[in-house]
C-alpha cells in the first residue's frame, strides 16, 4: 500500500528548479493579446459619462470593451446572477469592473486602463456592518435562524450571565500567485480557457453563457495554482470571461493576469464579522444557554455569501454540547469587495465566537478556560449510549468527538499544565512584558452543505506498457490532492506511485466537477479515483478468470504471479478495456438550510493547539513563542503533506487573528491593497518552537482508506494564538480584555489600557 | 545594450531603461520561473542572486530591478540554480525532502534567496528569509530545509566571475565617479537618479511613471564607501542598507538591530542610505536614526558641495532643501559613545514599514540626564525631532516623574495622521511607550518581546 504513507509533493522538483508552470507562465501562440480591466473610483453610484477617447488612442490597444459590447450575458457570479462582468451603469464598490482593455502587452493594457474619463453621480456608500444593519441593507429577506431547545429560559434561570461582543476582521488569501488566465480560441467557435482556479466546470459555465453556446465548446484545463485558499473558488471567473469574450471578439488568444493591487482591490476576502453573545452558565462554567448574533459583511454582491453564513452558524457550537442555544445570522450587503469563500468557509468566524465565550466565561469564574471548555466539550464517542445522542444546534448526532482523549494527550505533550504555572510566575517576575497561554480545541464538519456538490468522477487509463495515467475533478493548489490521490490509485494496482502519470484538471475528461473546497478534494477524488481503477481491477480478474490480487508491483492470478505490466499486456491482448471512470457521491448527507435541521455533514475532524505568547504591554507588539498541536487526519493518506497542511493552516489562521488588517477609508477605498501594508505572517512570524504531531485513529466513517480531510480544520488551530494575547493581557488588568480580531499591536495596547483604567 | 551574466552565460541585450530584469526574464528570455508575486518587491517570489566584481551573492528583488542595473554584474535565477547536468543544488532537495514546497509559487524565490545565504555561509534562516512570503507552509518546513542545507559544500557551478564583461560600454548613464554623476547631474537636473531602485522602482511597477533620464549609481565606487576616523563616520550615499548595517554592528548596535528589520535582506542589499534621506519620505528608518546621532547631510551640485544638520533637510512633507541638479553625497555621524536606542513599531516585525520609529540618543551622568536627542519618524510629515520631549529630559533626575512630565510633551511635538498603519492616538501612545522602555530597559527591566523565548 502506498497510502499511509509521506511521500514529497508530486511536483516537488519541479517547484525547487522553476519548471513548475503556472497559468502566466504557459508559453503563448503568437500575437497573443492581454487584458486588463478600468475599475471605479467610487464605492456606490452610477456613471453619468464615460470618455475612452484616450483609452482606445493609446499605443498597443486592439480594442476597448464596456458592458455594451458584450455579445450574450454580462454576468460572473457563481450564484445569484448579480455581479456583471462590466459595469451596465451602476457601481457598487471601488474596484468594481467597469471597461475592459485589449492591448498588445499586459503593461500597455494596464497602462491605457487608467486614461478613462469617467464621470459619477456618487450615492452615500454602506462600508461598515453597522451601516447595513441601518440602512436594512442584506441578502435574504431577513437574519436566519437556527435554533435548539429554549434560550430564554435558560438564559432566564442562568447562575450567572455575561454578554459581549467580538469584531472580527476579514482576511485577504494573499495565494502567492495572482489570478491569470488564457483563452485559447479554436474552430468551430470552440474555446479553451487555462485557468488558476479551484472550480474549472464553474469557469467553463461561465464562459458558456458569456459567449452564448453550450458548455460543450468550452474547455477548461487547470494544471496547478499557486495558493488558493477558497480565493479561487468563484473569483477567476471574471478574468476567464473576459479573456473568452476578448477571444472571441479579436479572434486572437487573450491573457490577463491582475497586478497584485488590482486583485487585492476587485477580489472578495473572507467576510468580516461581528459577533453578539449572551450566554447563561453555572459555577463549573458549564453553558445552560447561549444566544449569538452574527453579522456578515457580505461586500456588494452574493458570491458565496449564504453558505459562508450558514456555515458559521453550523459552527458556532464548535466543540461544545449546547443544551439550548439560538444562532442569528444576518447576511449584510455592503458597498465594499464581494466577500467570497477563504480556507474555513465561515466556520472560523462561528468557532470564535464560542471560543470568545469560553474565555468570558473562564474569565468571569477565574478559572482556567481550558477547564470551561472541558466542562462543554461533546461526549467522547465511547462515552454515548445509543438513546440519547449529542447533537448540534441544528440537530446533528455527534457521534464521533475524540476531543477529551485528544485534549488530554495534548495536554501532557504540551506540558500544558507546569508551562501555565511557568507563565504566571514569569509574569510576576516581569513588569513590561506578559506572557499568555491558551489550548484551544477545533470540530469541524466535513462535506459541502450544498449537499449536490458532494459528488466526484475520475478517468483512469492504464496504457498497454502498463503506466497509468490519472485524471479526476480536484484541482491541486498546493495541497497535495494530485499526490494522495495518486497514492490511492498506486495502492488499488499495487504499482509505485511512480508509474502514475498525474494529469491537469479538465473539463473535456471529467465534466461537471464541484470546486475543490470544503476541505473535501481527496474524500471525493480519492473515492472516484479509487472506484474508476477498481473497474479496471475487476475486468483484468475476469480476464484472468478469478481472485486476482495488485501487490507489489505484482498481480496474482489464479493461474500465476506476474507483473503489473504483464499482466495488463495480457489483458489488452485479450481486449479487455482499460480505460474507466469512476463516481463517487458521499453517503448519508441531508440538510435544510432553511430549517436549519438534518445532517450537513459526513464526519468531523477534530483538533487542538496549545499556543504561548508575549506581549509588551508599553507597545502592545506580540509574538507567538511557541505552538504546540495534535490533530486528527483519521489514518492519514500521506502524514508528511497533512503536516505541512496543519502547520501552514496554523499560521495562516495566527495571521488572520493578529498582523492581517484589511482597513478601508471613510470613502469606502480598501487602503491595504498589497504587501506593503497588508501583512501576512513571515518566517520570523512562525513560533520558535512549532510541535505538530497527528492524532492516531481511523476515521470512523468509510472515507478514502479511513483518512480525514485537512484543507481547512487546522486554520482554526490559530484561535489559540488570540486566546493566549486575551490571556497575556488579562494578566494586566482586572476587566475582561475582550480582545476584537486581528490582534495588532495598536489593539493589544488598548485592551491593555482598557484593563488598567 | 546591457551586457551581464545570466546563470554564467554572456547576455548583450537592447533593452529600455526602466525595463524590469523580473519582465526581461519572462517575457523575453522565457525564464519563467522567476515569478511575479507583488511587482513591488515586498514578496520575493522574483529573487534572483546578483553579483557584482566583488563576487558576493545578493539576492535581490528582480520586479524592481532596472536592466541597466545589471550591467557588467551576474544574474542567477531558479534556472541555474541546479547544476549544469541537471544536479540539485543542496537547497533544492532540502526543500524537496522535508516538504518545503506546497503551492511551489514562491519555492523558486525562496530557492535563491536560500541558495544566495548559503553560498554567503548565513545561517541566520530567519532573517535571511524575510523578505520571502509563503502562504501556505506556515514557513516550518522551509526553516528546516535552510537549516539542513547549511553544512553542504556550495556547488561548484555557483561561482560568478565577472571579468570578461568589466569595462563594456553601455549608452546608459552609469557614473563611475561622483565627479562624473555630478558633472552630468548637473547639465541634466530633472533627471532621476536610481540608487538602489526599491522606491522608484514602484514609481515604474506601480504608478506606470515613464522617466525620461535617468542616472544609476550603483557603479560609483566613490559613494559606496564608509569611512569611520577617531572623529567620524563617513557614509557615502550609495552605501547600500547592507553595508550601513554591517558598519553600525560595532558602533551603534541598536541602529544595526533596528536596521535589520528594514525591508528584507533583497531590499537592504539594493536600497541606499542616501535614496532613504533623498526621497524625503516620513517613514524611512535610517533618517530619525541618524539625527538622533547629529548627523551632517553632504550635498553636491557640480563642484559645489555643502553641509547641512540632516533634521534641516526635511522641509516638510514632499520638500527637502534640496536644489535642482543637487544629490545627496554623503551622511556623516560624530564619533560617540553608544547611547543610542532605535525602537520601530510596525504590523509585523520583519519587512515592514514603520507605524512609528524612535530613536533616542540620551546621556546620563549619574541619575541626570544630561544630553537627550530624539528623533521619530511616522510622527510627522517628515522625520523630526521631539524638542518639548528632549528639553523636558534634559538636565533632569532620570525619575518617573521626568519621565511622565516627557511623555505628556510628545503631544506638543507631533500631530500624527491615523492611517492604515495605525491611529494617531496609537502612534502618540506607543511614543510614549518608547519612552518608558528606554528608562525601563536602563533599569534592568525585559523590555524585547523578540528577546524572549517559551
Amino acid at each position: 500500500m502506498t497510502v499511509h504513507r509521506s511521500r514529497p509533493h508530486d511536483s516537488g522538483t519541479l517547484h525547487v528548479t522553476g519548471a513548475a508552470r503556472y497559468a502566466d507562465d504557459i508559453p503563448t501562440p503568437a500575437n497573443t493579446l492581454h487584458l486588463a480591466f478600468a475599475t471605479s473610483a467610487i464605492a456606490n453610484g452610477s456613471i453619468t459619462e464615460m470618455d475612452l477617447g484616450a483609452v482606445e488612442a493609446a499605443d498597443g490597444v486592439v480594442a476597448v470593451l464596456t458592458a455594451r459590447d458584450l455579445p450574450f450575458d454580462n454576468d460572473v457570479s457563481p450564484s445569484a446572477h448579480d455581479e456583471p462582468l462590466l459595469s451596465t451603469g451602476s457601481v457598487h464598490y471601488i474596484g468594481q469592473p467597469i471597461f475592459l482593455v485589449v492591448a498588445t502587452s499586459h503593461l500597455a493594457a494596464r497602462k491605457a486602463a487608467r486614461l478613462g474619463q469617467i464621470t459619477y453621480a456618487k450615492d452615500t456608500p454602506i462600508l461598515t456592518i453597522e451601516d447595513a444593519l441601518a440602512a436594512e441593507s442584506r441578502f435574504e429577506e431577513g437574519p436566519r435562524i437556527y435554533a435548539k431547545g429554549d434560550v430564554e429560559a435558560a438564559l432566564g434561570s442562568a447562575k450567572h450571565r455575561l454578554s459581549g461582543s467580538i469584531d472580527i476582521g476579514g482576511q485577504e488569501h494573499f495565494y502567492l500567485e495572482g489570478h491569470a488566465a488564457l483563452a485559447l480560441p479554436q474552430d468551430g467557435g470552440e474555446m479553451v480557457v487555462h485557468a488558476s482556479s479551484q472550480h474549472p466546470t464553474e469557469i467553463q459555465h461561465k464562459v458558456a453563457e458569456a459567449l452564448g453556446c453550450p458548455m460543450n465548446a468550452v474547455r477548461v484545463e487547470v494544471r496547478r495554482m499557486g495558493g488558493g485558499f477558497g480565493g479561487k473558488e468563484s473569483q477567476g471567473n471574471a478574468l476567464c470571461v473576459a479573456c473568452a469574450i476578448a477571444a472571441r471578439l479579436t479572434g486572437w488568444p487573450c491573457k490577463m493576469r491582475y497586478d497584485r493591487d488590482d486583485d487585492m482591490m476587485i477580489t472578495g476576502k473572507r467576510h468580516d464579522f461581528r459577533i453578539d453573545y449572551d450566554v447563561g452558565f453555572d459555577d463549573a462554567g458549564r453553558v445552560s444557554g447561549v444566544d449569538f448574533t452574527q453579522y456578515a459583511k457580505c461586500g456588494w454582491a452574493q458570491d458565496l455569501s449564504l453558505p459562508v453564513a450558514d456555515r458559521a452558524m453550523l459552527h458556532a457550537d464548535n466543540a461544545y454540547l449546547l443544551d439550548h442555544a439560538r444562532i442569528t445570522s444576518h447576511r449584510l450587503k455592503t458597498n465594499t469587495q464581494s466577500n467570497t469563500a477563504f480556507r474555513g468557509f465561515g466556520g472560523p468566524q462561528g468557532i470564535l465566537g464560542i471560543e470568545r465565550v469560553m474565555d468570558h466565561v473562564a474569565h468571569h469564574l477565574g478559572v482556567d478556560p481550558l477547564q470551561v471548555r472541558r466542562a462543554n466539550y461533546y461526549p467522547s464517542a465511547a462515552s454515548i449510549s445509543a438513546k440519547t445522542k449529542p447533537t448540534t444546534p441544528y440537530g446533528m448526532a455527534v457521534t464521533d468527538s475524540i476531543l477529551h482523549e485528544l485534549t488530554e494527550a495534548l495536554e501532557v505533550s504540551s506540558d500544558y499544565q507546569a508551562r501555565r504555572a511557568a507563565v504566571s510566575a514569569w509574569n510576576a517576575e516581569n513588569a513590561v512584558l506578559k506572557k499568555g497561554i491558551a489550548l484551544t480545541p477545533v470540530k469541524f464538519g466535513i462535506s459541502f452543505t450544498l449537499t449536490h456538490l458532494n459528488q466526484a468522477g475520475a478517468l483512469v487509463h492504464v496504457y498497454q506498457d502498463g503506466s497509468i495515467h490519472l485524471n479526476h475533478g480536484g484541482t491541486e493548489m498546493g495541497q497535495g490532492l494530485f499526490t494522495k490521490v495518486a497514492q490511492v490509485a498506486a495502492s488499488v494496482f499495487g504499482v509505485s506511485p511512480d508509474r502514475v502519470q498525474i494529469t491537469a484538471t479538465d473539463t473535456g475528461k471529467v465534466p461537471n466537477t464541484s470546486a475543490t473546497a470544503a476541505s473535501s478534494g481527496t474524500d471525493l477524488n480519492g473515492m472516484a479515483v479509487k472506484a474508476a481503477c477498481e473497474t479496471i481491477c475487476d475486468r483484468m480478474a475476469a480476464h484472468f478468470g478469478g481472485e486476482v490480487s495488485f501487490a507489489n508491483g505484482n498481480v496474482t492470478t489464479p493461474g500465476g504471479v506476474m507483473r503489473f505490466e504483464e499482466a495488463v499486456k495480457s489483458a489488452y491482448e485479450h481486449r479487455v478495456s482499460l480505460s474507466a471512470t469512476g463516481f463517487y457521491a458521499t453517503p448519508d448527507v441531508a440538510w435544510d438550510r432553511i430549517k436549519g435541521q438534518g445532517r450537513p455533514f459526513f464526519y468531523f475532524a477534530y483538533g487542538a493547539a496549545v499556543t504561548e505568547v508575549v506581549i509588551d504591554t508599553l507597545t502592545g507588539e506580540n509574538r507567538i513563542l511557541r505552538a504546540d498541536i495534535l490533530h486528527d487526519c483519521g489514518a492519514s493518506l500521506n502524514p508528511a503533506l497533512d503536516i505541512g497542511q496543519i502547520e501552514g493552516g496554523y499560521v495562516q489562521g495566527a495571521g488572520w487573528l493578529t498582523t492581517e488588517e484589511l482597513v478601508w477609508d471613510d470613502n469606502g477605498a480598501l487602503k491595504t491593497h498589497a504587501p506593503a501594508t497588508y501583512k501576512i505572517p513571515c518566517a520570523s512570524d512562525a513560533p520558535d518552537v512549532f510541535n505538530v504531531a497527528l492524532w492516531e485513529g481511523d476515521n470512523p466513517a468509510d472515507t478514502i482508506y479511513r483518512s480525514k480531510a485537512v484543507g481547512e480544520p487546522p486554520l482554526m488551530l490559530g484561535i489559540s494564538a488570540l486566546m493566549a494575547l486575551s490571556d497575556a493581557i488579562a494578566s494586566t488588568g482586572t476587566a475582561y480584555p475582550a480582545l476584537d480580531a486581528p490582534a495588532t499591536a495598536e489593539r493589544v495596547l488598548a485592551a491593555v489600557k482598557r484593563g488598567q483604567r | 545594450m546591457v551586457t551581464f551574466l545570466l546563470n554564467g552565460e554572456i547576455v548583450q541585450s537592447r533593452v529600455g531603461a526602466t525595463d524590469t530584469l523580473l519582465d526581461f526574464l519572462r517575457e523575453r528570455m522565457g525564464l519563467t520561473g522567476t515569478k511575479e508575486g507583488c511587482n513591488e518587491g515586498d514578496c520575493g517570489a522574483c529573487s534572483v542572486i546578483v553579483t557584482g566584481a566583488d563576487g558576493v551573492a545578493q539576492a535581490q528583488n528582480a520586479c524592481i530591478l532596472f536592466m541597466p542595473q545589471l550591467h557588467g554584474r551576474a544574474v542567477r535565477t531558479v534556472e541555474g540554480i541546479s547544476g549544469p547536468n541537471g544536479g540539485m543544488h543542496p537547497v533544492q532537495q532540502m526543500m524537496v525532502d522535508h516538504h518545503g514546497s506546497q503551492c511551489g509559487f514562491c519555492t523558486p524565490g525562496f530557492i535563491t534567496t536560500m541558495a544566495a545565504a548559503h553560498k554567503n555561509g548565513a545561517t541566520d534562516h530567519k532573517d535571511q528569509l524575510a523578505g520571502n512570503l509563503c502562504r501556505c507552509t506556515g514557513y516550518a518546513p522551509i526553516l528546516r530545509a535552510a537549516q539542513a542545507a547549511a553544512s553542504a559544500a556550495v556547488p561548484l557551478w555557483m561561482e560568478e566571475d565577472v571579468s570578461a564583461i568589466d569595462g563594456l560600454p553601455s549608452e546608459f548613464v552609469l557614473p563611475e565617479s561622483s565627479d562624473e554623476l555630478a558633472a552630468w547631474y548637473s547639465q541634466h537636473p530633472d533627471a532621476t537618479l536610481v540608487g538602489g531602485g526599491t522606491d522608484v522602482g514602484l514609481w515604474v511597477t506601480k504608478q506606470l511613471q515613464e522617466l525620461s533620464q535617468v542616472a544609476f549609481l550603483g557603479r560609483c565606487a566613490d559613494l559606496q564607501q564608509i569611512t569611520i576616523d577617531d572623529t567620524t563616520i563617513r557614509i557615502g550615499a550609495a552605501c547600500t542598507i547592507t553595508q550601513v548595517l554591517n558598519a553600525m554592528r560595532d558602533v551603534h548596535p541598536s541602529f544595526a538591530d533596528m536596521l535589520r528589520r528594514y525591508g528584507s535582506v533583497q531590499v537592504r542589499n539594493a536600497a541606499t542610505i542616501g535614496g532613504n534621506i533623498a526621497n524625503g519620505s516620513p517613514i524611512g528608518d535610517s533618517p530619525p536614526a541618524l539625527i538622533a546621532l547629529g548627523a551632517t547631510l553632504h550635498l553636491r551640485k557640480g563642484d559645489i558641495r555643502r553641509e547641512i544638520l540632516l533634521e534641516d533637510f526635511f522641509v516638510e512633507y514632499g520638500r527637502q532643501d534640496r536644489e535642482a541638479g543637487e544629490f545627496v553625497e554623503a551622511v556623516s555621524i560624530p564619533r560617540q559613545a553608544d547611547t543610542l536606542r532605535c525602537y520601530k513599531i510596525s504590523k509585523r516585525f520583519d519587512q515592514d514599514i514603520s507605524a512609528a520609529c524612535g530613536c533616542f540618543n540620551i546621556v546620563m551622568e549619574g541619575e541626570v540626564i544630561t544630553s537627550a536627542r530624539v528623533a521619530f519618524g511616522g510622527m510627522a510629515g517628515t522625520p523630526k525631532r521631539a524638542s518639548s520631549v528632549e528639553a523636558a529630559l534634559q538636565g533632569q533626575p532620570a525619575t518617573q516623574a521626568t519621565l511622565d512630565a516627557a511623555k505628556a510633551c510628545f503631544e506638543k511635538d507631533f500631530t500624527p495622521m491615523s492611517d492604515m498603519r495605525a491611529s494617531a492616538e496609537y502612534r502618540l501612545q506607543v511614543a510614549q511607550g518608547m519612552l518608558q522602555r528606554f528608562f525601563d530597559e536602563k533599569s534592568g527591566h525585559m523590555t524585547d518581546v523578540l528577546q524572549v523565548r517559551a
